[in-house]
């Protein structure tokens, strides 16, 4: 295995080369804000929360996508990405509907902990307010669409996990939603098995079991990452 | 089919064809201005005049002069009419025989024809699209023998190196370093994908290509393929071209069964076939990654790069990603040598650009003409100026990806770098010319509108920045908006332009970075209105 070396935020990291910045970031204990992110299943690089500095580079590069190499110096928390960082959850507090007092994943919930980290405390966009539906018709499960950043974790895990692909997306731009099935209510959507990881992967409250209320949603993300590893190294104790 | 057979093809072709030819533009301009009866009125008379032997009514493509259509050209007499009406045809017959005509002639030595240099087009007009003898005829598909008998793949790729010739899909990236990135991938499974998805508003020329000379492009394409070592084409057509897609399906099926396309093309090991896509009109599918998923049958999001086509495309493997007119420019340069092509153009921009003029011109149309012409020379000269005495306020270029490059630019030769400068971009070749009456503010607010419902959705910038951006344009267009939301434009345009996954995102906010660069005193004027309005019932907006 060859390993790369580098610097990120002037710290010196030494990591396999086939690593991400991201993980390179992790590994040294330095905070790199995620949204699309989620360990185990694929990358899309879609939130933009995670890009950096790279000295010589013009552009910003996702970290969790971007391999590490030789001598490349890292910059995490410049002024501009802090600005950019900011934006990004702004915009996505004025897209949707995200209320969180009375929403199963206050204190909870890994939109509001974005918010905290990047010190977003009110958004400067006029929220938007649409129009969106709430499914409930899954016996154990609810999905609402009001709380939605459209990350795609369910999709993917669904998909790559569970081996499902329930969820999809549909339509495009700001009319962007979170399908199922053939765009049918979740309840009749016969390849779900009600595993749960759906659940366990979103970062908000949009996906949420019936019967919690406010503040009450759990997550077992370690449920998540046992099965990966699982399957990849074969270990099959948690 | 060996080269001895092409030629007698092409010999019996020219022997067929009658000493006068009537050709109409039946491409989807002249078209859509009622050609198609036109055609049928000359054929009509050409029957009466009992003068079968002598004249035969053919469909051409693109003759260019789009704007005053319906086109009919009469060969080799050298004649041109415009604004056909089936009434004219009896008289375009009659002139045949030396009487004076009624329908109008277009003179021959207007600039906007002279000034061209048709390379790309340089059978528009003047063949029959639907029948690949009248192709042959005119030396097609020779090039494909000489780059499959006489070159190897690598000499191919050394030649379109040479030639300069730089991607015209919009980004200029160098085709012949393309190329030589796919080609030195490991040997296997490749692709060659025809990028026809044109998707810019106001931007034709890829349509007109494809309509008027499709396989031009196939050419092109199966060059490329043995350039690289593959054997499967795609080329991504966007449905709204209806008429280019029958055309290229024609060309298509005629080159198989001409031996032209299929397995062991002209007796040689290479095999090529193409096969076409049909896209459903997003213009987000234009972007490669985007158009690959696509094609594989996904959603068409694009995904971050690296891995680039060259190495990851189509189903992972090895795929070289050109747009139509950079394949529509590989036949004359295998034709006429690098060096040909290179001597035409600046120094870093090589060869003609193909444009389509259209918005407030007197003579709007195609035009195709070297590298390093000013915009000046296009608009004013070529183009007629400003109808009614107006006066140009601004070019745009690059349609919702570009800006606008003002009057007291018009001399800026029209080439990758210099574009760039101003701050705009050669894009795929549309080219708007807007007049003292326009607003601004309104312009740049139209392609956010373009780009918010184009925007794929996948990342937050676009699909949300968009959104707001369109909003804060409108309050200035409104006359409701401040100082602060001035501040608050600049900051989003920089933040999504910085920040986005792809290039729709990336260069969503040019417009009106563009226009707040040439035209910041509109939005402040705006700002101003607005404040001194506020209490006095709202005004309309000039137009
Ligand atoms: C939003 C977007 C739309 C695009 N649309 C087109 C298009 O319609 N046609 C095209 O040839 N290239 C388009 N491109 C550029 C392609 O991604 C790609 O660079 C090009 O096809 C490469 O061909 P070239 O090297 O011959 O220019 C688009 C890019 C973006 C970001
Ligand atoms: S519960 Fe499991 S199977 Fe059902 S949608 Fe969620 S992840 Fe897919
Ligand atoms: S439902 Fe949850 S996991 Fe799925 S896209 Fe929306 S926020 Fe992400
Ligand atoms: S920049 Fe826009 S079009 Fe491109 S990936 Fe992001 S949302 Fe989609
Ligand atoms: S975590 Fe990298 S873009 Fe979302």
């Amino acid at each position: 295995m060859s390993v790369r070396t580098l610097t990120i935020d002037g710290v010196d990291v030494a990591i396999a080369a086939d690593q991400t910045i991201l993980q390179a970031a992790r590994s040294a204990g330095i905070p790199i804000p995620t949204l699309c992110h989620l360990d185990g299943v694929s990358e899309v690089a879609a939130c933009r929360l995670c890009l950096v500095e790279i000295t010589g580079m013009q552009k910003l590069v996702p970290a969790c996508v971007t391999r590490v190499a030789e001598g490349m110096e890292v910059q995490t928390q410049t002024p501009k990405l802090q600005d950019y960082r900011r934006m990004v959850v702004e915009l996505l507090f004025s897209e949707g509907n995200h209320v969180c007092a009375i929403c199963v994943a206050n204190g909870n919930c890994d939109l509001q902990d974005a918010a905290i980290e990047v010190g977003m405390d009110h958004t400067r966009f006029p929220y938007q307010f649409p129009d969106r539906p709430v499914d409930i018709s899954h016996p154990q499960f609810g999905m609402d669409h009001n709380r939605c950043i459209l990350c795609t974790r369910c999709v993917r895990v669904c998909d790559e996990i569970e081996g499902a692909h329930v969820w999809d997306v549909a339509q495009r731009g700001a009319n962007c939603y979170i399908v199922s099935g053939m765009n049918q209510p979740w309840g009749a959507v016969s390849a779900c098995t009600s595993c749960g990881k759906c659940v366990d992967a979103c970062p908000t409250g949009a996906i949420f079991r019936k019967g919690e209320t406010t503040g009450e949603k759990e997550r077992d993300r370690a449920k998540l990452n046992f099965l990966v590893t699982a399957r990849e190294k074969k270990e099959w104790t948690r | 089919m060996d080269v001895s057979e092409l030629q007698s093809m092409a010999k019996q072709e020219r022997d067929r064809q009658k000493p006068h030819r009537i050709l109409c533009c039946t491409a989807a301009g002249c078209l859509s201005s009622g050609a198609a009866k036109v055609k049928a009125r000359l054929e009509e008379e050409v029957n009466i005049a009992g003068l079968t032997q002598a004249a035969e009514v053919c469909s051409v493509g693109c003759l260019r002069f789009c704007g005053h259509g319906p086109l009919v050209a009469v060969v080799p007499d050298g004649l041109l009419y415009e604004q056909v009406t089936p009434e004219n045809a009896l008289s375009i017959i009659t002139a045949l025989q030396g009487k004076a005509t009624e329908a109008i002639l277009t003179d021959p030595h207007h600039p906007f024809l002279t000034h061209q240099m048709p390379i790309v087009l340089e059978n528009s007009g003047k063949i029959n699209p639907e029948r690949i003898e009248e192709y042959i005829a005119v030396g097609g598909y020779q090039s494909l023998h000489q780059a499959l008998l006489e070159m190897t793949p690598a000499d191919v790729v050394t030649e379109i190196s040479r030639s300069g010739l730089r991607g015209r899909g919009g980004g200029g990236y160098p085709t012949g370093l393309k190329w030589a990135t796919v080609a030195k991938m490991p040997t296997g499974q490749k692709y060659v994908v025809c990028n026809a998805d044109e998707g810019d508003p106001g931007a034709f020329m890829d349509r007109s290509v494809l309509e008027s000379d499709p396989h031009r492009v196939l050419e092109g394409m199966a060059i490329a393929g043995y350039a690289i070592g593959a054997h499967h084409g795609f080329i991504y057509v966007r449905a709204e071209y209806p008429l280019a897609i029958q055309h290229l399906q024609t060309a298509i099926h005629q080159a198989k069964h001409y031996g032209l396309l299929g397995s062991q093309i002209f007796d040689s090991p290479f095999d090529f076939k193409i096969d076409i896509r049909i896209g459903a009109g997003a213009f987000v599918c234009g972007e490669e990654t985007a158009l690959i998923h696509s094609i594989e049958g996904g959603r068409g999001t694009p995904r971050p790069r690296p891995p680039y086509p060259a190495e990851a495309g189509l189903w992972q493997c090895p795929t070289l990603i050109n747009n139509v007119e950079t394949f529509a420019n590989i036949v004359p340069i295998i034709r006429q040598g690098a060096d040909w092509y290179a001597s035409i153009g600046t120094e870093k921009s090589k060869g003609t650009k193909v444009f389509a003029l259209t918005g407030k011109v007197n003579h709007a149309g195609l035009i195709e003409v070297p590298m390093g012409t000013t915009v000046r020379q296009i608009v004013e000269v070529m183009g007629g100026g400003v109808p009614d005495g107006g006066t140009v306020k601004s070019v745009q270029t690059g349609g919702p990806s570009g800006g606008c490059i003002p009057a007291a630019e018009l001399d800026t030769p029209v080439d990758y770098e210099s574009l760039l400068k101003l701050g705009t971009m050669m894009g795929s070749g549309g080219m708007i010319v807007m007049d003292d009456q326009t607003n601004m503010v309104q312009i740049a607010q139209f392609y956010m509108d373009f780009c918010r419902s184009e925007s794929c959705g996948k990342c937050i910038p676009c699909r949300a920045g968009t959104v707001q951006l369109h909003q804060l344009l409108s309050k200035f267009v409104n006359r409701e908006a401040t100082l602060a939301d001035l501040e608050h434009l600049e900051a989003l345009c920089h933040m999504v332009q910085n920040t986005s996954l792809c290039g729709l995102g990336i260069s969503a906010p040019n417009p009106v970075l563009s226009t707040l660069r040439y035209f910041r005193q509109e939005y402040l004027d705006l700002i101003d209105q607005g404040q001194k309005s506020l209490h006095q019932p709202r005004v309309e907006l000039g137009r």
